[in-house]
């Protein structure tokens, strides 16, 4: 056992990588619970974001895949753009199997539960046909902060301040919702909507069209969740590749008890404990590895359990069907 | 509500019959993956095998496949749906299920079960699997030529014989072309998942792991490898050679093929018994992949010899002296290993550190 090996530096720089899909996952989906809707299609929004950022960002990265796009791809050839267009693209797929999802539950009045299963479902078999052509491929790098003069602050520097963009995106979404949900008339009406779809309603809200514009941005927010798994933190396109973790964005909403804050926590805390458990086993730290293995699992529940006390509660009105007539 | 339940039935049963009837003549085979068809590693080499009985045997075999059955209970649901649905022979491919094919099996005698990597037969339930070990020391070979840190790591996936083999394996033959070389094993509790994998490869990488050994099915760990540059891996279950020549120097690959071809003639034969087959690099079962430009040459003429003279039979990858990792005498000089011993291996050899979760 050599702990000096383990670099705390590189932790927790590993560590950020490792936690960011997930928060901007769950971030998507508790502004959807926020509004009152369920959406269990995390998985599969993610995953179709995984496929659409990095198609789209191999083709532009090289226009060779796509002959009859070169002209138009020309003038957007600096290394720059690719990964950004693959984000944008990843939130518009994900944004897309939102929008299947929203037809269906808010204006054919489905089943949200069975809807977003069918939805992860179809996630995953939708992406394992876009991707068949794109296994083995090798995206362009992601863009990262690199101002010389907080890169070099000893410690911080390389810990927070040299990550890829999205790092610092996911972390100004965060703020953006807290903001939003917290100090907006927008968020305050959004709020209303998913406490009492029927009393929003009688004050004149348009209930389905709000819900529609939360499970997009939702979408959105699952798909470049999915497109940094496949352009940042592994990076490949692989079938199947998000694993769960759209399941584990869903159970962080509720573990943090629908706060965007504690989303932070708990997804950071599930990524630490995630990286310092492999650290610790690379260095052969003498806790069996079945212990190591299920911290991150037991450590987050029982932190967000802890801070929960304070009896925030779901959304009143989450999961439940919406129809003006009623 | 009645009328139409019995209808229902009435029209399942209907079907369900000129769909035997149409089965008949054709035998239908099922293979169950552990993870999707797409992962470039273990499940793709199976399902390359699935296709290649579909074209050499063409309009007498009708194939069904279902992806990433988690193992354990749930894949007993899968298995009685393929049974049901008219298979004649199922390929359990991966070492989870076998309690959950015994206990199929026992239900529907009539259906032949292949069961991978596992020791439990009856009946009508045979095992097969690769001597992937002999491939691993291979790799162990030109891993302990090519570090510079000294540290090999290496990740696991569960603690099953099939993968505490490989560890022993790749150490003992590491560790005679470098005895300063010392492995690190991370248990990744899965088969497949790339993030996971890629990032137990990076937690390797940073605490000074220059080659990564890899008993899990996705490229991923290729790909954190290659993000960082100047490491080494290899490829698993498959060729992996879109991550060559660095960081993939060489691989591992399986061709089921020709055993899947011969195992469905025989159920359309009539001939199928229950059996245990175990091949590795001299029947063809394990391949040795290309070695790459990024290993010296005098370490690839080194590597390949020592895959010839597994190939002919001339050394057995666990050959005495060795002993366990307590120190004991596990095998006296110029002895081998037999496959019982190496079927049920629990135990690390001397000089791996830690312990195996149980």
């Amino acid at each position: 056992m050599d702990f000096s090996a383990i670099n705390p530096v590189t932790l927790i720089a590993s560590l950020i990588v490792a936690s960011t899909p997930i928060l901007l996952a769950a971030l998507g989906e508790l502004v959807v619970e926020k509004a009152g809707v369920l959406n269990l299609g995390v998985e599969g929004m993610m995953i179709t974001g995984a496929i659409f950022g990095f198609a789209i960002s191999v083709t532009v990265a090289n226009p060779s895949l796509a002959p009859g796009l070169q002209p138009w791809l020309d003038p957007w050839m600096s290394p720059w753009m690719a990964p950004w267009l693959g984000m944008i693209g990843a939130a518009i797929g994900g944004a897309f199997m939102a929008f299947l999802f929203g037809l269906l539950t808010q204006y054919f009045l489905s089943n949200q539960v069975a809807t977003g299963l069918a939805l992860t479902l179809f996630g995953l078999g939708l992406s394992a046909l876009l991707g068949q052509g794109y296994v083995g491929l090798k995206p362009p790098s992601f863009p990262k902060l690199d101002i010389p003069a907080l890169t070099e602050i000893p410690y911080i520097g390389p810990m927070l301040l040299n990550h890829d963009y999205m790092v610092y995106v996911s972390l100004l979404l965060v703020l953006a919702v807290w903001y939003f949900l917290k100090f907006t008339r927008g968020g305050l009406v959004l709020r209303a909507v998913g406490e009492n779809h029927d009393a929003a309603h009688a004050i004149g809200y348009n209930v389905t069209r709000i819900r529609l514009m939360a499970i997009l941005f939702g979408g959105a927010c699952a798909g470049l969740g999915g497109a940094y798994l496949s352009l940042v933190r592994v990076p490949q396109w692989t079938e199947g590749m998000t694993a769960g973790a759209g399941w584990i964005a869903l159970a962080l909403v509720v573990f943090a008890s629908w706060k965007p804050w504690r989303l932070i926590l708990g997804a950071y805390l599930f990524g630490g404990v995630t990286i310092l458990q492999l650290n610790f086993q690379a260095v052969g730290v003498t806790i069996p590895a079945a212990y190591l293995s299920m911290a991150p699992y037991v450590v987050t529940i029982l932190v967000l359990v802890i801070m929960s006390g304070d009896r925030s509660s779901a959304p009143a009105s989450l999961g439940r069907v919406f129809h003006a007539s009623h | 509500m009645k009328f139409m339940k019995t209808l229902a039935t009435g029209v399942a049963i209907a079907v369900g019959l000129s769909g035997a009837a149409l089965a008949a003549d054709k035998v239908k085979v099922g293979f169950v993956y552990v993870g999707p068809v797409g992962d470039g590693g273990w499940t793709y080499e199976h399902n390359q095998g699935r296709l290649a009985v579909e074209a050499e045997l063409g309009d007498a075999v009708e194939t069904i496949y279902q992806e990433s059955v988690p193992e354990g209970a749930d894949a007993e649901a899968v298995l009685t749906q393929m049974a049901l649905g008219g298979a004649d022979l199922i390929f359990t491919t991966s070492f989870g299920y076998m309690d959950p094919t015994l206990a199929v099996a026992a239900k529907f005698p009539n259906v032949k079960f292949e069961h991978a990597t596992g020791f439990k037969r009856s009946d009508n339930v045979s095992t097969y699997s690769a001597r992937f070990y002999e491939g691993r020391a291979v790799q162990g070979l030109i891993a302990g030529r090519m570090t510079k840190t000294n540290k090999i790591g290496y990740i696991g996936s569960f603690p099953i014989p099939e993968v505490i083999r490989g560890i022993n394996s790749a150490y003992i033959h590491a560790k005679k072309v470098n005895p300063d070389v010392e492995f690190s094993v991370i248990w990744a509790y899965t088969w497949f998942d790339p993030a996971k994998e890629a990032d137990a490869a990076t937690a390797l990488i940073e605490t000074g792991h220059d080659v990564i050994l890899q008993h899990t099915d996705s490229t991923a760990p290729q790909a954190a490898a290659e993000k960082v540059g100047n490491i080494i891996t290899f490829g698993q279950a498959s060729d992996m050679a879109e991550y060559g020549p660095l960081p993939r120097v060489s691989s591992i690959i399986d061709n089921w093929a020709p055993y899947y071809i011969a195992r469905t003639k025989a159920v359309i034969d009539g001939t199928w018994a229950s059996t245990d087959t175990w091949d590795g690099i001299g029947a063809g079962m394990v391949g040795i992949g290309d070695i790459s430009s990024a290993v010296p040459a005098d370490v690839r003429a080194e590597a390949e010899a020592l895959r010839d003279s597994i190939a002919s039979g001339a050394y057995q990858p666990f050959t005495g002296p060795v002993n366990k990792q307590d120190g004991s005498v596990w095998l006296a000089a110029g002895e081998t290993a037999d496959d019982g011993t190496l079927a049920g291996m629990g135990f690390y050899v001397e000089g791996l550190t830690g312990e195996i979760p149980n």
